[in-house]
């Protein structure tokens, strides 16, 4: 598989003239070609990303709402609750207290939206289709047309989300792992539609979130492998495209038992089958009428199989960004590139085999959750080998603290607070007693909040003068940093106290629950420290209203920038900003490795992958290396 | 702008893009028949016994099918070759015989095995009553011979308004040939041909029954998973029948004319698909319908 | 087996090359006229009865396999592929026996069979 520079230029016995694609280029094509339904990577790329940052904003709202309930329990939300009855019906928050069915709605679609509608679409979809094919010098995806249908099936996949919440009944409410056979009874019977129902939807929208990823996986691998450019071998790629060449794998093998199992549920829902349905279930006092003999465990392992992987689906992308912009700002090449790349595929590869620990709660037999807990703690070893890399990377560079760079420093101890914290949830005696606590939702939150979307903010400023050909404001963007690195904290750290004192993740209120967790900690008890948490969160959303201002208001006004402002090395900074349609004005050849930095003897402190190795510079890097080496 | 090697291989993999997308699609489809194929497992081997319902199925037309789908894919691979040896009117006529058995396939399946299953009824006896019921049964010839004990009572439904109202409390089924003479050691195996519900009526009480439902995917785990992995099957079978139309039509001659080469890519990854749904019910042929 | 090769653009070398392809044809006839006599073994030995169901489901599986594999061998081009499909296939491969070995875990928790 290895691709050196010695690849033949490729001769094709039939000329271009001859293709299909060459045709397009004549003639200039239309608005709705051009925007809307494009087969163009950058603005599928830029399509996918306004879809992302939306989606992430809506479910930081449904959690903001949450937030209030959990606040001040039972009273009335001033202002928007008069409002959110009209929006999501009468039923939602009569006189703006929440009922607890839309509490649950809430939850679960906070979980399903910011997984599968926000930070997948952004972090895999729109940073990849974006970058990747300019990254590794190719002139689009593999299968543009493919591409465009798998935005158009995350697009039809949201607005079936979405639509779920103005059915009668409301949207989903038996959380994001939909686990049976709750979810299998859940919405239905008198007043509720057999097929236009929120959990009913909910599967039904997740089989177009499923379709779109799967195409799209499929697109990266192939772009990936086909599309590289002359002499960008293996090694050669920046960390980035590994990243997402794993996390498409994980999406290509990962997603499919998921979508047997959604299809399944379905089946359980619309024909009254038993795939996951045990005999005897009683409902509201009568038997209900279906064959039984279905597994709820069945379920839980096939979400799982999917659902743990997924995991690293959010991270490694944000990893990848991380990597990006740390060689970028330190100038210096990415400490440990080969372990880096080793490592996530290790990760990869375990991530198929550690989905039980999700469920020790269900008890499991010994000799499984051996080893499930071996493998678990093992598939931290390469993470760890990730985050130190990176930390090692930071030693002795002349940091430069841009805006993505301080997004990127703040990543690091986030996520490794994030790991660190699984590392108890990976033992099941441990995970008994923390299990579906709020420690948990600490402990993913920290991997996925202040981990995947700072990568992702610190993504969005780093390549946005790629995208525009102007740089974001940096001021705006370090008033938009500083709030929401103190907010984060503030809002997920009391959770590893609640957690610990025993608050369960899925409370509506705290009724007998909350007497149980008043222990005091730090002069509150744990219920307490609920207010403190919602405020947090709400002025973390004000601190995101200069990132918009900053977003919209730099299209157009922004500090005009070259090609490559941040004076970075990789082959997307030698196109364009922003690039025009089959990206590269000359077809890019790499000729050396991604983070070429300070190479000494040069007169600039970045070498680009398409500068020509000269011979004299050869000897020179020999002479300066051997003794550092020794 | 052209995307490289659509056509022509990549020197370093010896691969166009098409091919590694589509064996990269296939992985995925393996991951997601083995998802259902593992769930079908488990509900069999966990089914208490008499629970996974045999011979139900018609044999010589599910085997129709079976040979069917792999004509099929005999001809596309002959379409292949053809348009390799670039002989386009062979192509056509065997892209269209191709096109030819995957609706045949997908008409018996919908017009003929699917409805018949669907106007078929079976009632679960409750465990105390099996002996009232033994006449139909024959529980105790079946523990003789050492099969699984028998619990259900099928044929054809004679009152089809007894499944909605309450007011009626019996159900009077033409009974199928096992229960209209149970003790018959003929009926100890499958039949291989189909053999319709005799005119011997039996009157099943309402009272007696623990579940009583046509053969709808709700009738039992057997049937459940049936329809669902046939019925996503049937689908790949449609999804494929529509893209070799696409690629018969005279649309495609024009990419013929152009560049022939292009037109048998594509032909070929498209007879890759499907082999591949060939492929699965060269499984769910005896899963289903044999054993 | 061997593919046949990519065509030639020379057309002297066509003829050639069409009696190449010729030759696979036979080949494909003959793999399915093996698919359709297997199909009909299956059923057949459907009806023989090898002591348990266990045996007999392992025997349909025997042969299914057999011809599943013929399908991809010589139909699927497997028999002669690039090392890369056949990367793709090893990693679905191991992770399909993981999604198998789900069926063991789902039991798990029932006390039968511990």
């Amino acid at each position: 598989m290895d691709a050196s520079t010695s690849v033949e230029p490729h001769h094709d016995p039939h000329p271009p003239s001859h293709g299909s694609g060459a045709a397009g280029e004549h003639h200039e094509l239309g608005w709705w070609r051009k925007y809307v339904f494009s087969t163009d990577h950058k603005v599928i790329g830029i399509q996918y990303g306004f879809t992302g940052l939306i989606f992430l904003f809506f479910g930081f709202s449904l959690m903001m709402l949450m937030r209030w309930q959990l606040a001040y329990p039972g009273q009335a939300l001033p202002v928007i609750g008069k409002l959110l009855p009209h929006i999501f019906g009468a039923g939602t928050m009569p006189d703006g207290k929440m009922t607890p069915d839309f509490y649950n709605s809430l939850g679960a679609m906070h979980g399903t939206i910011m997984v599968f509608l926000g930070i997948v679409p952004l972090a895999f979809a729109a940073f990849g289709n974006f970058v990747v094919p300019l990254q590794i010098g190719a002139p689009d995806m593999a299968f543009p047309k493919v591409n465009m249908a798998s935005y158009w099936a995350v697009f039809v996949g949201g607005i079936i989300m979405l639509t779920s919440f103005f059915v009668p009944g409301g949207a989903a409410k038996s959380g994001w792992t939909s686990y049976v056979p709750l979810a299998g009874i859940a919405d239905t019977g008198p007043g509720y539609n057999p097929v236009f129902n929120g959990q009913t939807l909910w599967l039904i929208g997740f089989i177009f979130l499923i379709t779109s990823s799967l195409l799209g996986a499929i697109n990266f691998i192939a772009t990936i492998i086909q599309l590289r450019a002359k002499g960008l071998t293996w090694m050669r790629l920046p960390f980035f495209v590994w990243a997402q060449f794993v996390t498409a794998f994980l999406l290509l093998l990962a997603f499919p038992p998921l979508e047997a199992g959604i299809i399944m549920q379905l089946m359980d829902r619309v024909a009254a089958t038993s795939f996951f349905m045990p005999a005897g279930l009683v409902v509201n006092g009568a038997a209900m009428q279906i064959s039984g003999g279905g597994s709820p465990l069945l379920w839980q392992h096939l979400f799982w199989f999917l659902a743990h992987p997924e995991v690293y689906v959010l991270i490694l992308p944000g990893m990848g960004i991380v990597a990006e912009i740390l060689a970028n700002n330190s100038r210096k090449p990415l400490w440990g590139y080969k372990s880096l790349v080793f490592s996530v595929l290790t990760i990869g590869f375990l991530s198929f085999i550690v989905w039980a620990h999700h469920m020790w709660l269900t008890g499991m037999g010994s000799t499984v959750s051996a080893f499930f807990q071996t493998t678990t703690l093992i598939i931290s070893i390469p993470s760890v080998i990730i985050l130190s890399a990176f930390f090692i990377s930071l030693w002795g560079g002349s940091i430069r603290f841009t805006v993505p760079m301080l997004f990127t420093t703040a990543f690091l101890p986030m996520f490794g607070i994030g790991g660190l914290t699984g590392i108890p949830l990976a033992f099941n005696s441990a995970d008994l007693y923390l299990h579906d606590t709020y420690y948990v939702i600490a402990h993913f939150h920290y991997i996925v909040a202040p981990g995947t979307i700072f990568a992702l903010f610190a993504g969005i400023y780093y390549w946005f003068p790629k995208a525009t050909g102007r740089k974001m404001n940096e001021f705006w963007g370090r008033v938009h940093f500083w709030p929401t690195l103190v907010c984060m904290n503030a809002i997920f750290l009391p959770m590893f106290l609640q957690g610990m004192l025993g608050m369960h993740r899925r409370w509506y209120d705290g009724g007998q629950g909350w007497t149980l967790s008043s222990e005091h900690v730090w002069g509150l008890t744990g219920f307490q420290w609920n207010t403190p948490i919602s405020w947090a969160a709400w002025t973390m959303g004000l601190a995101q209203i200069p990132f918009i201002i900053n977003f919209f208001w730099s299209i157009k006004h922004g500090e005009k920038v070259n090609d490559n402002p941040w004076e970075a090395t990789t082959l997307e900074w030698t196109a364009p900003s922003p690039p025009p349609h089959g990206n590269f004005v000359t077809t890019p050849i790499a000729y050396r490795g991604p983070y070429e930095y300070s190479l000494p003897g040069r007169d600039r402190d970045f070498t680009m992958q398409n500068e020509p190795v000269e011979p004299t510079e050869r000897r020179r890097r020999k002479a300066v290396e051997q003794p550092v080496l020794v | 702008m052209e995307i490289p090697y659509t056509v022509s291989t990549r020197p370093d993999t010896g691969l166009w893009n098409a091919k590694v997308g589509i064996w990269l699609f296939l992985a995925s489809e393996v991951m997601l028949f083995g998802g259902l194929f593992s769930a079908y497992i488990f509900l069999r081997l966990d089914a208490p016994p008499g629970m996974w319902p045999h011979g139900l199925l018609n044999v010589p037309v599910g085997t129709m099918n079976t040979a069917i789908l792999i004509l099929s894919s005999v001809t596309v691979v002959l379409a292949w070759a053809a348009l390799k040896m670039r002989r386009y009117r062979a192509y056509w006529w065997y892209m269209l015989a191709t096109i030819l058995c995957g609706v045949i396939f997908l008409t018996v399946k919908l017009v003929y095995e699917w409805p018949q299953k669907f106007d078929h009824f079976g009632a679960y006896i409750k465990p105390d009553a099996l002996g009232k019921y033994e006449p139909y049964l024959g529980n105790k010839h079946a523990a003789e011979r050492g099969l699984p004990p028998r619990l259900e009572i099928t044929g054809h439904l004679h009152n089809r308004a007894a499944l909605n109202n309450p007011n009626i409390k019996e159900y009077e089924v033409a009974l199928d040939p096992l229960n209209a003479d149970p003790t018959n050691p003929a009926m100890d195996r499958p039949h291989f041909f189909y053999v319709p519900p005799t005119n011997k009526i039996a009157t099943i009480e309402k009272a007696d029954v623990e579940r009583a439902t046509m053969f709808l995917p709700t009738h039992s785990a057997y049937f459940a998973s049936y329809f669902t992995i046939t019925g996503l099957h049937g689908m790949h079978v449609l999804g494929g029948v529509l893209v070799f139309i696409y690629m018969w039509l005279p649309v495609s001659k024009k990419l013929y004319q152009r560049n022939p080469e292009h037109l048998a890519n594509r032909v070929e990854v498209s007879g890759l698909f499907w082999h591949f749904v060939d492929l699965i019910w060269i499984f769910v042929f005896p899963l289903f319908y044999l054993l | 087996m061997n593919n046949p090769p990519d065509i030639s653009q020379d057309p002297s070398e066509h003829e050639e090359y069409a009696h190449n392809v010729q030759k696979h044809v036979r080949g494909y006839l003959m793999v399915g006229a093996l698919l359709l006599s297997f199909t009909a073994i299956t059923v057949a030995l459907s009806y023989v009865n090898f002591g348990t169901p266990k045996a007999n489901i392992a025997v349909a599986m025997l042969v299914a396999t057999l011809k599943a594999g013929l399908v991809a061998a010589i139909f699927m081009h497997l028999a002669a592929e690039k090392r890369l499909i056949y990367r793709i296939l090893i990693f679905t491969g191991f992770f399909v026996l993981g999604l198998f070995w789900l069926i063991f875990l789902a039991w798990y928790d029932y006390p039968v069979f511990r």
